[in-house]
């Protein structure tokens, strides 16, 4: 039987599967061409247009052939700091290949892909799903001539990183770089104990734990999870769903990984206990497309726990069934936005939801969901551990236990740190041994530019929240550049739903463009920042409404940046350029332009 | 009025029925709230964002929010107003919108909602953007002037649920995708159909064009919106 | 008093802003004693005589001349209005904004149909103002105050303008007068 027919029999006709049958494809075939549109469109009884539509919302799905190798290398403001240009001309210099493009001979193509989540490694990039890490010119002239012998993309890494990244099926370069560790997340964790304590109370009681222990969303929004737990439980429904949120996407942010990596039996039982609480059977891990190498590690950990009952039918012989499985996206930021997710999850275009409904009513096949993030799910698993009271003691009033922080950019010891709730950014700073720092990125381009007279702030939900991002930045980096990297960020990453995002987000580019080329007035940046209201206040989702933060925390944080570029005295600028606009002209018709103000005149 | 709830636009008192959106309870109120990717009898997508409204101070779709009982509501502040006509002008500026050769020209909803709002010159730069002009067996689908307001999607569907027009693409490449064979079947009933809920003119039957003389056209005497507000 | 002074122009436009405004039939008696005019193709001066109040600009910017004569109209005119919906976004003429302007002249001058093989050449001579890559709004190349959309703009438009401007009061448009067809 021809592979795409044994693919689709395998998924048989569970539109939910989508992403998956097409990521299966173009593994098998290369791309998803045509024909093979063709045959899921009449197998899952939808139409072409609507496939086509999903293909092309994904950044790793592709309707054009491919080359052998698929090489995505991250274009993050980390790996431009790293050297990224210059891996990148490497790369074009040994394949003969163009970014965007696939060679002549189809052995290669090469795309810029946002964060891959590597920021204390970079420059990072896949290569057909295999990530590698802090490459150079030297590591790519190596790794284009194992291309050019026919080497697995897997045969190239030569080396693994530490802990489970070194476990047999998962084989990968990446390093944890945990430089300190916690007593929440990180502190020693024995499989089955967790959700035994839970298994003791009542779902009820879970929740009233939860509450008590004040537990708020680790993804950065920062919804307290108890409450979460209870509005979904308290929905009338004949099916309740956990999703655990692993597609941290935002640029700076690797924590999740490294949890993953190192915890995952911790999350695994988290979503478990998330399920006792609100009374679902079945988890789903949506798992970003960049840890897809984690992907089989994780599948024989499920196993292993099913076989020792801590998951599937009547776990711990309590009567309390609960599975997980693993749901993948194919690249695309937005869906780190629960409802997306949820949309993706259902393998479809990860297009955010309009709330109301919310997902706790409606949610996962418009079943009462919660989505959780991983880092929360694995804090509410020690929480069973050790109680609320226990943990309240950890942080500040409002913001209680630990928090795991991906710190990146310059600094001497980037990595994972996971610390107490209140902690300075300056004590931070310390930490990672940075120096000179001109601003920290705090919870990534949707979150905040702060300047060194914001060092003293501290992070917690009252004052500086973050999800995990922290980026540093010294005084001889360009700030304008970090900015133009995170604006170019949003554009790529918008779904182009609505508006403000679609189209604003390039309006604002174009307008921050002629005020850092010296063609602004003060008319112009006062436009800046009218413009990034409007699209915080109009957006749809969080995406939109946080996309103009690049220009607005830096305008509020180092506004005379701003200042010295512009020209105070004019009240017009035109970024219309005569000798620019004529150049087509003066090519064709081999004439050479000069003023002539008297002949027009 | 027990059951009603009571509610108020701009200082107004308002009553509503129980799981009315904002949107439908102004208008059952005389109140016009502009709409466009909004369609009566359809899924409401809050794409657009042009009816965006301050409901008890926090910004929301009023084609997707239903109202609730004391809610407060913004909507035409000198504020709310100015950033519906900045979304306005984002659509203008985004898409390639040449009025004087576009057979929807005095029909259009983009344009009228633009003359409502008076916009002499949009505040953004035109990007002229390169799109295709794509033919169909029964129409045209002119990229040029489409604002992915996805009523087409909503509203033309096959017997069984298949989508004809889906989206494709995502940021600013978003564009509709017309399922080449399910058009082929379209009658031309639901060509004019698809049409005729285009808010502009991006969806063209073929063959017609240019009826209605200048003068006739929808909104070339009165504003959009007008036909709500004398329902006071 | 003297009268306020009135200059237009057009530039990348079809004159139709112009026949427009002269549809305001025989309100331009009334106009006649209210302002005078200086450069305009309506009396055919070549050149600024003097400051100038008013400068109507008919018509986007599509090559360097047309630059050149709206920087001329900024330096010479207090207020500078667009007038019509080439001024304001390129209008038809912009519909080439979406082709590369090589393709276009290849298009016109050497791949077209109606041109004889020895006559395939890009039009080179000096004489000819040098086109631009694409078509400019006015405002993009200078500041412009005030707008008039309309393809043309009505006369009754271009007179209520031309009214409030020249008395110094704010513009009322009715409903039907603001329209881009």
């Amino acid at each position: 039987m021809d592979p795409i027919r044994k693919i689709l029999q395998k998924y048989k006709r569970d539109r939910t599967r989508l992403i998956d049958i097409l990521k299966d494809i173009q593994e098998s075939e290369g791309s998803i061409t045509q024909q093979a549109i063709e045959l899921v469109a009449k197998h899952l009884k939808i139409s072409r247009a609507e496939i086509e539509g999903v293909i092309t919302f994904y950044h790793f799905l592709s309707d054009r052939p491919l080359g052998k190798y698929a090489v995505y290398l991250n274009n993050s403001i980390t790996s431009e700091m790293a050297g990224r240009q210059k891996v990148a001309e490497a790369l074009e210099k040994e394949t003969g290949c163009k970014f965007g493009q696939t060679s002549e001979d189809n052995l290669v193509s090469l795309f810029e892909t946002s964060c891959v989540g590597m920021n204390d490694q970079e420059p990072a990039a896949l290569i057909n799903g295999v990530v590698f890490t802090s490459l150079n010119e030297e590591k790519v002239r190596k790794i284009v001539a194992g291309m050019k012998r026919g080497l697995a993309a897997q045969e190239m890494v030569e080396e693994y990183g530490d802990g489970a990244n070194g476990h047999e099926l998962v084989r990968a370069m990446v390093k944890n770089n945990i430089r300190k560790a916690g007593a929440v997340i990180f502190d020693e964790f024995t499989p089955g104990q967790a959700i035994a304590q839970a298994l003791n109370k009542t779902p009820e009681g879970v929740i009233e734990e939860i509450k008590k222990a004040n537990l708020l969303g680790r993804g950065g929004a920062g919804f307290p999870t108890g409450l979460k737990w209870e509005l979904c439980r308290q929905e009338k429904s004949d099916q309740h769903y956990v999703v655990c949120n692993a597609d941290e996407g935002e640029p700076g942010t690797f924590k999740d990984r490294v949890i993953l990596t190192e915890r995952p039996q911790m999350v695994f039982e988290g979503m478990a206990i998330a399920g006792y609480a609100v009374g679902a059977h079945l988890g789903i891990l949506y798992l970003r497309h960049e840890y897809t190498y984690l992907k089989k590690y994780f599948e024989y950990l499920l196993q292993k726990m099913r076989e020792e009952g801590i998951l599937g039918k009547n776990i711990l012989g309590r009567g309390f069934d609960f599975d997980i499985e693993i749901k993948s996206g194919a690249g695309a930021y937005v869906c780190g936005e629960e409802s997306a997710l949820i949309e993706s999850a259902e393998g479809k275009r990860g297009e955010p939801r309009d709330r109301p409904p919310f997902p706790v009513q409606k949610g996962y096949l418009d079943k009462p969901t919660t989505v959780n993030n991983v880092e929360t799910l694995a804090a509410s698993a020690r929480i069973m551990l050790r109680g609320s009271s226990w943990f309240r003691t950890l942080g500040t009033s409002v913001s209680a236990g630990t928090k795991v922080l991906s710190i990146s950019g310059d600094c001497q010891r980037p990595g994972i740190y996971e610390v107490e709730f209140g902690i300075t950014v300056r004590e931070l700073l310390e930490m990672a041994g940075a120096q000179d720092t001109l601003a920290v990125q705090v919870g990534g381009p949707s979150g905040n530019c702060i300047s060194e007279s914001g060092f003293g702030r501290k992070i917690c939900y009252s004052d500086l929240a973050t999800g995990g991002s922290f980026i540093i930045f010294n005084r001889r980096r360009d700030l304008f550049a970090v900015v133009r990297n995170f604006l170019d960020f949003f554009i790529e990453e918008s779904c182009g739903w609505c508006v403000p995002c679609r189209a604003g987000n390039v309006l604002l580019k174009k307008k921050f463009e002629k005020i850092v080329a010296g063609l602004g007035t003060a008319q112009d940046l006062a436009e800046l920042e009218a413009w990034g209201k409007i699209i915080k206040s109009m957006s749809r989702c969080g995406l939109g409404q946080t996309s103009p933060n690049p220009v607005l925390t830096t305008l509020t944080n180092f506004r005379e940046l701003y200042e010295s570029r512009i020209n105070k005295k004019a009240d017009f600028i035109p970024e219309f350029d005569l000798g620019q606009a004529v150049m087509d002209a003066c090519q064709l018709t081999g004439r050479k332009f000069k003023e002539e103000s008297e002949n027009a005149r | 009025m027990p059951d009603k709830i009571k509610f108020t636009i701009d200082g107004k008192d308002c009553y509503a029925e129980p799981g009315q959106t904002i949107y439908e309870a102004a208008k059952a109120n005389g109140v016009f709230i502009p709409v466009l990717c909004h369609y009566e009898g359809l899924k409401p997508v809050g794409s657009c964002r042009i009816c965006s409204v301050r409901a008890n101070g926090r910004w929301m779709t009023s084609c997707t929010q239903p109202v609730t009982n004391g809610m407060v509501i913004e909507n035409a502040t000198p504020e709310v107003e100015a950033y519906r006509k900045a979304i306005i002008e984002m659509l203008f500026v985004e898409g390639n919108h040449f009025c004087p050769t576009c057979e929807k020209s005095g029909n259009c909803e983009l344009q009228a909602l633009a003359y409502r709002y008076q916009i002499m010159v949009p505040q953004f730069p035109y990007l002229f953007p390169k799109r295709e002009i794509e033919a169909f067996p029964g129409f045209l689908l002119e990229h040029n002037r489409c604002i992915q307001c996805q009523r087409c999607v909503r509203a033309i569907q096959t017997e069984d649920g298949q989508k004809i027009f889906a989206l494709k693409n995502r940021s600013k490449d978003l564009r509709i995708n017309v399922d080449l064979k399910l058009a082929a079947r379209m009658t031309e009933k639901e060509v004019q159909k698809a049409m005729d809920i285009c808010p502009v003119g991006a969806i063209l039957k073929k063959e017609v064009g240019f009826r209605i003389p200048i003068g006739k056209r929808k909104y070339d005497q009165k504003p959009i919106g007008s036909e709500v507000e004398e329902n006071k | 008093m003297s009268k306020p002074v009135i200059a237009t122009a057009s530039l990348a436009g079809c004159f139709g802003c112009h026949m427009s405004f002269l549809d305001i039939d025989e309100r331009i008696l009334e106009l006649i004693e209210l302002v005078e005019f200086d450069k305009s193709p309506i009396d055919d001066l070549k050149k600024f005589t003097r400051p100038v109040d008013i400068g109507l600009i008919e018509g986007g910017c599509c090559n360097a001349e047309n630059v050149e004569v709206l920087r001329y109209f900024r330096e010479n005119c207090r207020i500078l209005v667009s007038v019509g919906e080439c001024a304001i976004m390129g209008g038809l003429p912009a519909m080439r904004n979406l082709i590369p302007l090589k393709e276009c002249l290849e298009e016109a001058y050497l791949n077209s149909p109606t041109v004889a093989p020895e006559d395939r050449l890009i039009p080179n001579d000096e004489e000819l103002p040098l086109l631009l890559n694409r078509v400019y709004p006015c405002h993009e190349i200078v500041k412009i105050d005030y707008f008039l959309p309309g393809c043309p703009p009505s006369a009754d438009l271009i007179w209520e303008a031309l009214m409030a401007l020249i008395h110094s009061q704010p513009l009322k448009l009715d409903y039907p007068l603001i329209k881009y067809d």
